[in-house]
């Protein structure tokens, strides 16, 4: 077992544990915690992955702005707990069953794959992830793309700000 | 070099924890625990997103999990102004309550 | 100018009288009836221009011209053009046409002022001109048309002027609805003509491929031998065409009762102008005549028949205009037989000089009639049914109506053939051709001519002299000048039309020799001419023995019995045609209205066989296929649609994780798939 291996496989189990543990908690404010682990250790997993540029975006946004925003929500709404009985029984079974089927799909995709990407992670270039390739491929070949990303998070904003706003003259 | 690691590895994470993203949004009646549950798959894909980028030596997947990142953000946005909205009439964000498209 | 330049004017002709006919249907309410007059007169009277032009054309390049217009029918090998062609024959009768149709407007402009007020409709004015106008049009039409179907359009447009205007005054005469009946007469009479016309040009075609008239006459002649039997068949046809145009036997019955029409129009259309279209038409086709073996035999026969049968008929009319009428048809007899012994100028001849004449005669004769209204008027009588047209009401109208009375006579002895008027040359010519080839016809046509001075010497006793025998005629005062001036005009051609082919230079036989090949040059026989006007004197001298000594209570000629019953009868043609004809079609009618129509076909077909049928079909189709069949399955697809819809609803919870698991199951099915394919 090589260094890397068992780092994956710590990384592996602790995303896999606080995922659990964020569907099973019953406080909300717990769930998202724990996907802020979650997010964390996928992050260390892109570092490994040669992504850099990418794991900080991912921190900075997903366990920064993102979640703040789910607790800020939370919180603001005082939902914390909202499910005092389970409803749809048979909706929870129905939801193991396929779950079970979709990991099993997984498997034999994860399986099934051709020879040179089935083998272990081989070298690569110096200077891969870095932000400036990232941001030399997104101003070249994705200008347009993220260009229309602006407009997007434009739009959002400009929803969210719409949806939440108060009614003051009913 | 990643000895010992391959995309056998990645994509079984992956899976995992997009399957658990799934069973999150189908068994949890809190909106908002839906909502991190969306979140968690779409974690799920950018690690494999991530990993194929890695194995081909292709920097386009990684442009691409910038993309889904933000549009992810803006889903947020949006999703939590929409659950604020809904609270809003309701008092709840219990999904099982919300039964308005009933045919 | 080149004759080419005065030919290709020719369509100003017809173009002429469509344009006054236009701007009097357009404007005629606001032109005034001076206007209307101006304007149709002016159209006539610039043809007539144009036909002179055409004449002097002819003078500098005697083979005329055909003057296309356009193409009109092409279908496969039947090729018909719009053309006229320009010869002699047609430039005679276009000069006719367009100057006695030109002098009759101008005195239909002073006839009508007051017909339509005696009539009591002055707005009908402007639509007479009109009429008038589109007749000339069509008998332009009819004369320079250079095939047989361009010569049939004008042919049925004349007809058509015919009807609408014998029947001008629809809503009068006997109950009411004798001028319309009138019309009719007319028009059905003419269509058994029309018939024969046409029956001759599908043979023409079917025969000769062709229906133009050089085209036809030159491939006869080329044929020889061959085209006998064709030209036999087209000229038959062609002489019930004739016949029904030109009022002959056994067609001629129209004619009387057409003078229902105003004056003017007896004396446009039937008398001068358009009743002498048969005699053109035949004459056009003399190319035919020539080759034809029985044809020419029959049409002198019916011409001689006729010309003797009208004009004992017309010793027996007591109406001014039926006299004369019948006088016309006895007249065109002349005419056709001159063209059955194949003198065909004699023909054209008399036709001229019978259209200055006979147009005096009866534009005359309305002079005295309109005269005589104003009698009726002006004495304040109060004579119930009294009409104006009969002689019997007349007399001595001779010192009241000078100017008439001197026209009036001029054109009676012009037709009564006293040299050197008119008549006299143009009868004469006939009657010689008519000695030299058959003298049976001859003594038929010398017979006709001696009852006719009978018959006119009859009237002008009748109508002139003696005393008057009613109050209107005491009161009846002479016509306006506008309706004098073209008598005086027409009295001095009557007296002078006999030199456009006096013996001896025979201009009209050398200008007609462009068109007709083969002529005789006809010879002034002494004897013939002798015998002709003693009897005519004659005639007269018996006329005035009869009618003139003394005042009349009853015709004197009822002395000759069952003879008088004969002819005052009309030789019962009318009431034979009625039995024959007319009353077998009536109950044949009423059969077909009463038994095949109402009994057979409404009763029992319609409501019998096809409605009791459908109704019991859609019982049928109501009761057993639409409620049982069509409406269950209907109810059916519809409660199915109903209960599928019901259990689709339940799956629609309104609950958004029951469309989460949805969308699962659709995705892991579809993942499977994807993975077994």
């Amino acid at each position: 077992m090589t260094v890397e291996f068992a780092i994956f496989l710590s990384l592996a189990a602790v995303a896999v544990g606080a995922s659990i543990a964020m569907l099973v908690s019953r406080n909300a404010v717990y769930s998202a915690l724990f996907l802020v682990i979650v997010l964390f250790a996928i992050a260390v997993l892109f570092l490994l992955l040669s992504a850099a540029f990418i794991a900080m975006v991912q921190v900075a946004i997903y366990a920064g702005a993102i979640m703040v925003l789910f607790l800020f929500v939370i919180m603001l709404l005082g939902t914390e707990n909202v499910e005092s009985e389970p409803s749809h029984p048979w909706q929870f079974a129905t939801a193991l069953v396929l779950s079970f089927g979709l990991i099993i799909q997984f498997l034999i995709v994860a399986n099934g794959l051709p020879g040179e990407s089935g083998g272990d992670f081989g070298e690569v270039a110096e200077g891969f992830g870095s932000p400036a390739g990232i941001g030399t491929l997104l101003f070249e070949e994705y200008l347009i793309p993220f260009e229309v990303t602006s407009l997007l998070l434009l739009a959002a904003m400009v929803g969210a700000i719409v949806l939440t706003r108060w009614e003051r003259s009913k | 070099m990643i000895p010992g690691v391959s995309m056998t590895h990645i994509l079984i994470l992956s899976g995992v924890l997009f399957t658990l993203g799934t069973l999150g949004v189908l068994i949890r009646r809190n909106a908002i625990v839906m909502f991190m549950s969306i979140e968690l798959m779409l974690n799920a894909s950018n690690l494999a997103f991530v990993g194929f980028a890695r194995s081909m030596g292709a920097l386009s997947g990684q442009v691409f999990v910038f993309f889904v990142i933000a549009v992810a953000a803006a889903e947020v946005a949006v999703g939590l102004a929409l659950i604020v909205a809904v609270y809003r009439s309701r008092s709840s964000i219990d999904v099982d309550r919300v039964s308005d498209l009933k045919g | 100018m080149t004759a080419e330049a005065l030919f290709s004017l020719a369509p100003l002709l017809i173009l002429f009288p469509l344009l006054g006919l236009v701007v009097n249907i357009i404007a005629g309410r606001r032109l005034g009836e001076r206007g209307v007059g101006i304007v149709a007169s002016a159209a006539v009277g610039l043809a007539f221009v144009i036909a002179i032009l055409q004449f002097i054309a002819l003078r500098m390049d005697p083979s005329g011209a055909t003057i296309h217009i356009a193409d009109w029918i092409v279908i496969g090998q039947l090729e018909v053009e719009w053309a006229l062609q320009i010869d002699t024959l047609s430039v005679t009768m276009m000069l006719m046409v367009t100057g006695v149709g030109g002098l009759i407007h101008i005195y239909a402009v002073g006839y009508m002022h007051d017909d339509v007020r005696f009539q009591g409709d002055p707005s009908r004015f402007p639509r007479f001109f009109v009429y008038f106008n589109l007749f000339i049009a069509a008998m332009l039409l009819l004369v320079t048309g250079d095939s047989y179907l361009t010569m049939f359009v004008g042919w049925e447009g004349v007809g058509l002027c015919s009807y609408l205007l014998i029947s001008f005054w629809y809503e009068k005469g006997e109950d009411g609805i004798g001028n319309a009946l009138a019309g009719k007469k007319a028009f059905v009479v003419n269509r058994i003509g029309d018939f024969g016309f046409i029956i001759a040009m599908l043979i023409t075609f079917w025969f000769f491929g062709t229906l133009t008239f050089e085209e036809v006459f030159n491939e006869a002649e080329a044929m020889g031998a061959g085209a006998v039997g064709a030209a036999t068949a087209i000229t038959l046809f062609l002489l019930v065409g004739a016949a029904g145009k030109s009022a002959q036997i056994p067609l001629f019955v129209w004619l009387p009762d057409a003078m229902a029409g105003p004056t003017p129009v007896s004396a446009l259309i039937h008398a001068a102008t358009m009743v002498t279209a048969g005699i053109y038409m035949l004459v056009r086709n003399a190319a035919l005549l020539e080759i034809a073996t029985v044809t020419p035999d029959i049409i002198a026969i019916i011409g001689a028949a006729t010309a003797l049968l009208a004009a004992s008929i017309a010793v027996a009319r007591f109406d001014i205009k039926r006299v004369l009428a019948y006088s016309t048809i006895s007249q065109l007899g002349f005419m056709i037989a001159a063209v059955g012994i194949g003198a065909y100028v004699a023909a054209i001849f008399h036709l001229v000089a019978h259209a200055f004449f006979k147009a005096l005669l009866f534009l005359s004769a309305g002079s005295v009639i309109q005269g005589v209204e104003h009698g009726h008027h002006r004495a304040d009588s109060h004579e119930e049914h009294f009409n104006p047209n009969d002689m019997r009401v007349m007399g001595g109208l001779r010192t009241r109506m000078k100017a008439t009375f001197w026209v009036y006579l001029i054109g009676a002895l012009a037709l009564v053939g006293i040299p050197p008027l008119a008549g006299f040359f143009s009868k004469d010519e006939i009657l010689a051709d008519a000695l030299l080839v058959s003298p049976a016809v001859y003594w038929v046509l010398v017979g006709s001519a001696f009852l006719t001075a009978f018959y006119m010497g009859r009237q002008i006793l009748m109508v002139f002299f003696g005393k008057p025998r009613s109050k209107a005629a005491e009161a009846a005062e002479e016509s306006p000048a506008v309706m004098v001036a073209p008598l005086v005009v027409l009295a001095i051609l009557s007296v002078g039309g006999g030199l456009i082919n006096s013996p001896g230079l025979l201009p009209l036989t050398h200008f007609l020799e462009d068109t007709l090949e083969g002529l005789r040059e006809p010879e002034f026989v002494a004897a013939v001419a002798a015998i002709s006007t003693l009897l005519a004197v004659l005639a007269i001298v018996l006329a005035w023995l009869v009618y003139g000594r003394r005042p009349m209570a009853h015709d004197p000629v009822r002395r000759l019995g069952s003879l008088w019953t004969a002819i005052r009868h009309r030789w019962w043609v009318d009431g034979f045609y009625d039995w024959l004809i007319v009353s077998r079609y009536i109950s044949l009618s009423h059969w077909l209205a009463e038994v095949a129509d109402e009994q057979f076909l409404h009763d029992w077909v319609h409501d019998t066989v096809i409605a009791r049928s459908f109704v019991r079909a859609t019982n049928w189709l109501a009761s057993v296929l639409d409620l049982r069949l069509i409406d269950r399955g209907f109810d059916g697809l519809g409660a199915l649609t109903r209960r599928g819809a019901g259990g689709l609803g339940a799956l629609q919870t309104g609950y958004v994780r029951n469309y989460a698991v949805a969308v699962f199951i659709g995705m892991v099915l579809v993942v499977s798939y994807l993975l077994l394919s």
